[in-house]
Order: structure tokens, then C-alpha cells, then sequence
């Protein structure tokens, strides 16, 4: 496990999910005080029946949602390298999200700024229902330098593989 | 305004496409709580006046689908369908998982009452306060997969195209008819997720009837406000907690059943109910897993058991059937049932019983009763349009199942589901049927059958039950006991699964109920006033019944009569329902629930209740 100093990452195991959203549940209690799927950070995605699996921020090597804010309002975390959204600052453009290689940002559902997963500060309460729970999808590890970005993909993109992986060419129907 | 509560319901008239907000006064939220007891309460004043001529699959029966307080907060999210019932012609709480109930809630509605019938193919599509009313000939024809795949992509559409600047939108909620609900088939489902189910009561083919395809849901709001968010958690917490630590049915969901309720309490239906006993290890939860489940942990919104499997045969003549675990109602109704023993005949069985939106209890029920007749004679391969529903012939059985769902030839027959269709092939053979239909007022009975005593159910739960053979709502004493009808009541009413209620102490849903409403109930004054009230109520309509069939407490407050012969195999052989211990145990049951010895609510009882409209509606059949 990461100590508290070292920036730390969610490692991801999608075809684990069993789409019982408690991380949704946690995200949003944890930063809206309320059970609000819609203002999670974190969103299982279930395009397919049964191709279940949690979209959220991958925080690439080379953040293309930080550098393409114009007003600057995303950020790195220096202590965990999470994406920090200054709601105040953000004017809800939409550009993070067309720069993102996943499409993760969303807006909030009343706010007028973006969504992207903050690491709960270095103690992400999705990981911790997600182990509690034994389903063990997401796990907190140190970040090294590694391709993070190859897991910031459409729900689109991540549905085609893992119904692929799940039905075979029976997939095909359901796409 | 009581708190968990959206505080509105969306209704909408589906021939004068209006559609408009209704509200109910604290007082009636507050004794009828939401879901099955709601629904009960809402029927009873809007139709209880002519009752007996509403035709279910007519234009005047109501559809409702309500969520309760407790969705979205009790692990296990579900929504309860209800209406008049088309298989008993009373009402019915129908639950289903998924996260229909928590979307609908988001969008700021704790359930939606659909009247009338639409001229053509329509399904519904609400986003928040956003409400239409949509073509559905696209989808109309169908099966589940089609119809769940090409609204997502649909509806996704329509958020992206409207909500541009949003981001991704995810998946709405969606409940759906197969082609079976659309032939207005009696054991049609309202489904949801390919594979799950509001089975009992028939009411598939009462949105058949209203030609309403499906109802796709999006909410963006947060849930409700509720009394104490920390006791809330807390309470998630227990409850999960509990389900961790036992880990009974996540690891199998209800899928070791299929072999254990055979071999070890003889309580499954095999070959019709003939037997009860079974040993075939070639239906073990071993070959299960290893043969077919793709996914081991699959879940509802919020839910920590996670009981369903996703199963597919990837090889062989049934290469490409998708279900869940099978759970242990189709394992038993579509396997040992109809004389079939391997997992794949049975995912095979149940992947089409979903695609077709059938009810794998009713139609396996009603598919034994065809089987056996056919193994007897009495139905012969011309009455069955050349077909040969030979015990475990997966193949033969899934073309009647087919006929069953387009009402083709004998399906149109055995679409009234089996109470009926024994009546009439009993007309046509001059033969009483009867002995061979296993139900209980029109409702075929689940597959945890009372002659052993070894299973949960007793001997006065099928025929006691404002609910029929409906297996999640059985009758028995003590009323305030963990058994008793009055307790299901509760679930279906809050609204959650109650399979993450068996580990917890039973008070944990009345504090939970008051940590969301900020409300004090207990279970006694559950027991003794609220559950009872709706528990009156649906006995009235049922008893009230009409217009095809009606109930005589004298005649059909009765086990089938199967369940009557002593069990021909197995470690219980020769064991069966007594039958005067059955009658001592009903007079018992009909005193403690306050009705007199011919089954009808007592006037005191009702009156005591508040229930003096139901007093004078009950008069007619004292």
C-alpha cells in the first residue's frame, strides 16, 4: 500500500465490477453528503447488461484535461497527483472533457463546474467499499511512470472489450 | 412532507397522453408506507368500487410501478409492480431488482401510475421532470436483449443530443416487455436487465395490454433527504457487514439449489411435482460454476450480496443462451421440473424464458402441467401441433415455449397460465385437471414445495396467502414472526430485497425505516395495525375477484391436490400434508388475522381497522 506522501494511483480491474455502485455511493456521500449517483466521481457504466464497469479520471502521464483549461481552473495535486477542480473558476466550457482521451469529466448535475475524481486526498473512499466488499475492482497503489492513459477510454470503447470478453461474438447484438 | 420520499408520483393517462403529478397526504404514506401496500391502497380507492368488473387486461386496470422510502438506502435496490392481477384477479406486490427504483427517485418521483391504454406501441421516457410519451415500433416484437439495447442506444442519443456540454451520459433505467407481455400471455413479466423479473401477478401482460413497451427512466438529482444520514450509513453498514461476513448466498447466489433442494430437503418440483426428491449430481452448483458461470458476482444498486451469476454455454447445440445463474426458482421450473438435469438445457431454457418475457415459474409451472398430460395421454401430439413435450426434451419444450409466447395453437392455450388452461383442456377432455395444476388461485406455486417439512414454507402458506403460490409472500403464524406474511409486507412496501434481511436482527428494517423517514414504527404496531390493513385489503380483492374467475375461501383456501399424495421417493418418502392438521392450522390462522370460518373478513376486524368501506363491500359475500 502507498504511504500518505507518495502520489498514489487506483489500479482497476473492470471485468471484476459486479455493478453494485457502492463506490458511487461512497464517492457521493463523501463529497456531496448525499447518495448521488449523478455527482459521483466515480460512475459504473452498464451499457450491456452485465459488461458493468466504474469510468473514472486515470490521471494521465501528461493531463491533457489540465492543460487545455483556459481559465485555469484544474490542477495537479502535488501529494497525490489527483486532477483538482476549483469549482468557483470553472466556467463548465466542456473542454477537459473533449481533451480527455476517455471522456471521463462530467458536469455536475446542479453545479455549474466539472467532476473529476480527486483521490479523496489521498484516501479514496471508492477503494475502500470496493475492498471491504472482497470485489477488489480498484486498489490503491503507489503511482510509478507508467502508460496510465491507456485506461482513460470512452464507456463505449471499454464496453466493446469487455463484452467481447464476456459474450464473444454474441456481443455483437448488444452493442 | 415525510422525508425518503421524492413526494410526488408521475401518472399518466396512456390514451389522452396527459400527463400529470399526484400526491398522497402524509396520513396514507405514513399507514401504507409505499410499494405493495401503496399500491393496495391506491387500487382499492380508485377501482375497489367495481372491482369485480375490471378487466385486468382491459383498459381500465391501472399499472403501478413504486418504489418505497427504503430504495436506494436498504442494500439491494428494487421497485414493486402492481395492478390488478391477471393471474388471481387481486393484487399483487410484484418486486424486481435493479435501479429502476433509485433513477425514478433521482428524477424526483416515488412511482409511476399509468391508466388507459395507448391506440399504438408507445414506451415512456423520463428524464427528471422531463416526461414523454414516445413511439415504440421500433421496438415492438422485440425480445429482452433487443428491446434493452436499442433503447439504451436510443435514449443515450437523446441526452447526448440534448445535453451536449454534460459529458457521457450513463445508461438509463429501463423496465421492459417481451413478446409475451405484448400477446397479453398471463405468465408475462415486467422485466429489467435482461434477466430479472417482477414475475408474480402477471402484469407483462397488463402493460401489454396498455401496448406500453417499456418506461426508461434517468435521474440526476441526489436521493431524498432522509432524518439521519450518519444512522443511515451505520445501518448500510450492518447490513452489509452481515452479508460479508456469511457470504451464504453472494458465493452462490440461490444457485446451489437447484441440487441441495432436491437431494437434501425434497422440496423440488421434479416432473410436475410428481416428485419432490432428486440426487442427480449432474445438477450440482459445482457444474454450475465451472461449466457456465461467466461472471461470479453480479448485482443491483447497492447491494452487497451480489446473488447473481452470469451463465453462458459457449459450446454445443445451445451455444450463445445468456442468463443469470440460473437462480433456484428456473433452475428447479426449468430443469428437474421438466426432466432435465444439465446446466446448459437450463440456461438454455431460461435464456429463451427471458428473451421472450416469461415468467420461468409460471411458464415451467404451466410447461410440467403440458408435459405431463402429453406423458399421460390426455393431451395428444395433434392437440399440441405435432409437438412432443417428452420429459427432458429441452428442445420440444422450448418450441411450446415459443407457442406459449405467441399464443400460436396450444400456446394460446396455456398462455392463461395453468389454473386456467386446466379448466378449459378439462372442458374439452371431460376430465378434472385440477389434480394436476399445482397453484394456488390462479398463481402457479414457487418451487419450495410443504410436503417434506423439511423447507421454509408451511402447510398453510400457499393456501393462506393474499399472494397465492407466490413463494416470496407466504403465509404462517406467529403474525409478528419472521414467517409470517405480514413481515414480506414490509419489504415490499420499503421496497428492497429481502434476501439481505435473513442474517440481521429482524428490527433493523423498522430503525432503518426511521432513520430515513425520521418516523416511529414498531414491529408490533406493524403487526397488528398497518400490515394488516393491507393484508384485509388484498384478501378483500382477491376474494373480490372477477370478472372471469372468482374464489371461494371454502373451496381453493386449499393446497393443490398434489400436495396431498405421499412423496413416492427420496429420504421423505411417503411423507405428506396432513390434511386435518392443515384445517386445524387454517382455523388458527383465520383467527389471528380476524376472519371468520368461511375465510371473509370479520366486520369487527375491519372496522377495528378502519376498513368500514371494505366491511360493506365484504358483505355480499358473507
Amino acid at each position: 500500500m502507498a504511504t500518505k506522501k507518495e502520489p498514489i494511483w487506483i489500479a482497476r480491474e473492470l471485468s471484476k465490477c459486479s455493478g453494485c455502485r457502492k463506490c458511487e455511493i461512497a464517492c457521493s456521500l463523501f463529497h456531496e453528503n448525499r447518495i448521488w449517483p449523478e455527482a459521483s466521481r466515480i460512475r459504473v457504466f452498464m451499457l450491456v447488461p452485465g459488461v458493468d464497469f466504474p469510468h473514472f479520471c486515470a490521471q494521465c502521464e501528461d493531463y491533457p484535461c489540465v492543460k487545455v483549461c483556459p481559465v485555469k481552473a484544474l490542477s495537479i495535486s502535488k501529494k497525490t497527483g489527483a486532477v483538482l477542480v476549483d469549482a468557483e473558476t470553472c466556467i463548465a466550457c466542456g473542454q477537459c472533457i473533449d481533451a480527455c482521451p476517455g471522456r471521463i469529466p462530467h458536469m455536475h448535475p446542479k453545479g455549474k463546474h466539472i467532476l473529476i475524481c480527486d483521490l479523496c486526498n489521498g484516501n479514496p473512499q471508492c477503494v475502500k467499499v470496493c475492498q471491504q466488499g472482497g470485489w477488489n475492482v480498484l486498489k490503491k497503489v503507489p503511482r510509478k511512470s507508467y502508460a496510465y492513459e491507456l485506461y482513460a477510454r470512452t464507456p463505449e470503447e471499454t464496453t466493446q472489450d469487455l463484452a467481447v470478453k464476456m459474450y464473444g461474438e454474441k456481443a455483437e447484438e448488444f452493442l | 412532507m415525510i422525508l425518503g420520499y421524492a413526494g410526488k408520483l408521475l401518472e399518466v393517462d396512456l390514451s389522452t397522453e396527459k400527463i400529470k403529478e399526484t400526491t398522497f397526504d402524509d396520513y396514507v404514506l405514513k399507514n401504507y408506507i409505499g410499494g405493495r401496500g401503496l399500491a393496495t391502497k391506491i387500487l382499492w380507492d380508485r377501482l375497489g368500487g367495481k372491482w369485480e368488473e375490471v378487466d385486468p387486461l382491459g383498459p381500465e386496470n391501472i399499472l403501478l410501478l413504486l418504489t418505497g422510502p427504503l430504495t436506494g438506502f436498504f442494500p439491494g435496490g428494487r421497485i414493486c409492480v402492481s395492478g390488478k392481477s391477471p393471474q388471481s384477479n387481486g393484487v399483487v406486490g410484484s418486486t424486481v431488482a435493479g435501479e429502476f427504483g433509485v433513477e425514478l427517485k433521482c428524477a424526483g418521483y416515488d412511482g409511476v401510475i399509468l391508466t388507459e391504454e395507448a391506440e399504438k406501441p408507445v414506451y415512456l421516457f423520463v428524464k427528471d421532470s422531463e416526461v414523454e410519451i414516445r413511439d415504440a415500433g421500433l421496438v415492438w416484437g422485440d425480445d429482452a436483449k433487443q428491446t434493452v439495447a436499442t433503447l439504451t442506444k436510443e435514449c443515450r442519443n437523446l441526452l447526448k443530443t440534448r445535453f451536449p456540454q454534460k459529458g457521457e451520459w450513463k445508461e438509463p433505467a429501463i423496465l421492459y416487455i417481451g413478446p409475451a407481455g405484448e400477446n397479453k400471455v398471463r405468465t408475462a413479466v415486467v422485466a429489467a436487465k435482461w434477466t430479472h423479473a417482477a414475475g408474480y401477478g402477471g402484469y407483462g401482460a397488463v402493460m401489454g395490454s396498455k401496448k406500453l413497451k417499456a418506461i426508461v427512466v434517468r435521474g440526476t438529482d441526489p436521493l431524498p433527504e432522509v432524518a439521519d444520514m450518519d444512522k443511515v450509513e451505520k445501518l448500510m453498514q450492518a447490513v452489509c457487514e452481515d452479508v460479508y461476513e456469511s457470504d451464504l448466498w453472494r458465493r452462490w447466489g440461490t444457485g446451489a439449489a437447484g441440487y441441495e433442494v432436491g437431494a437434501k430437503t425434497s422440496s423440488e418440483p421434479v416432473r410436475n411435482w410428481q416428485e419432490e426428491w432428486h440426487d442427480e449430481k449432474s445438477y450440482g452448483v459445482d457444474k454450475f460454476e465451472n461449466k457456465v458461470w461467466i461472471k461470479q458476482y453480479w448485482g443491483d444498486f447497492g447491494c452487497p450480496t451480489t446473488c447473481l451469476k452470469i451463465a453462458m454455454v459457449k459450446n454445443g447445440q445451445f451455444s450463445g443462451a445468456i442468463t443469470d445463474n440460473p437462480d433456484y426458482e428456473l433452475q428447479a421450473y426449468l430443469g428437474p421440473n421438466l426432466g432435465i438435469f444439465t446446466p446448459e438445457e437450463n440456461v438454455f431454457l431460461t435464456s429463451l424464458i427471458d428473451d421472450l418475457g416469461l415468467c420461468g415459474i409460471q411458464t415451467g409451472n404451466v410447461l410440467g402441467f403440458a408435459a405431463e398430460l402429453f406423458e399421460r395421454g390426455i393431451l395428444t401430439k395433434e392437440d399440441l401441433s405435432g409437438l412432443k413435450p417428452k420429459w427432458g426434451d429441452a428442445k420440444a419444450l422450448a418450441a411450446l415455449t415459443r407457442k406459449i409466447a405467441f399464443r400460436e395453437g396450444i400456446g394460446d392455450l396455456l398462455a392463461e397460465g395453468t389454473y386456467r388452461a386446466a379448466l378449459t383442456l378439462g372442458k374439452m377432455k371431460k376430465i378434472d385437471l385440477l389434480p394436476f395444476a399445482v397453484q394456488s388461485k390462479g398463481i402457479s406455486i414457487g418451487a419450495h414445495g410443504i410436503r417434506s417439512g423439511k423447507d421454509y414454507p408451511e402447510i398453510i402458506s400457499y393456501a393462506c396467502s393474499v399472494q397465492g403460490g407466490d413463494h416470496t409472500s407466504t403465509a404462517a403464524l406467529p403474525l409478528d414472526g419472521s414467517g409470517s406474511e405480514l413481515m414480506e409486507i414490509f419489504n415490499d412496501s420499503g421496497v428492497y430485497c429481502n434476501f439481505n434481511t435473513f442474517g440481521i436482527p429482524r428490527n433493523i428494517r423498522f430503525n432503518f425505516y426511521k432513520a430515513v423517514t425520521g418516523l416511529e414504527l414498531t414491529r408490533k404496531e406493524w403487526c397488528s395495525t398497518k400490515a394488516l390493513r393491507v393484508l384485509q385489503l388484498q384478501r378483500a380483492m382477491l376474494l373480490l375477484g372477477g370478472p372471469d374467475l372468482k374464489w371461494n375461501p371454502k373451496i381453493h383456501d386449499d393446497n393443490p391436490p398434489r400436495f396431498y399424495k405421499p412423496l413416492p421417493s427420496g429420504p421423505y418418502k411417503g411423507k405428506t400434508v396432513n390434511k386435518a392438521r392443515f384445517e386445524n392450522y387454517k382455523k388458527r390462522y383465520y383467527e389471528a388475522v380476524g376472519w371468520d370460518e368461511n375465510g371473509i373478513p370479520e366486520s369487527e376486524t375491519l372496522r377495528k381497522l378502519g376498513l368500514h368501506d371494505v366491511d360493506k363491500a365484504m358483505e355480499k359475500l358473507r
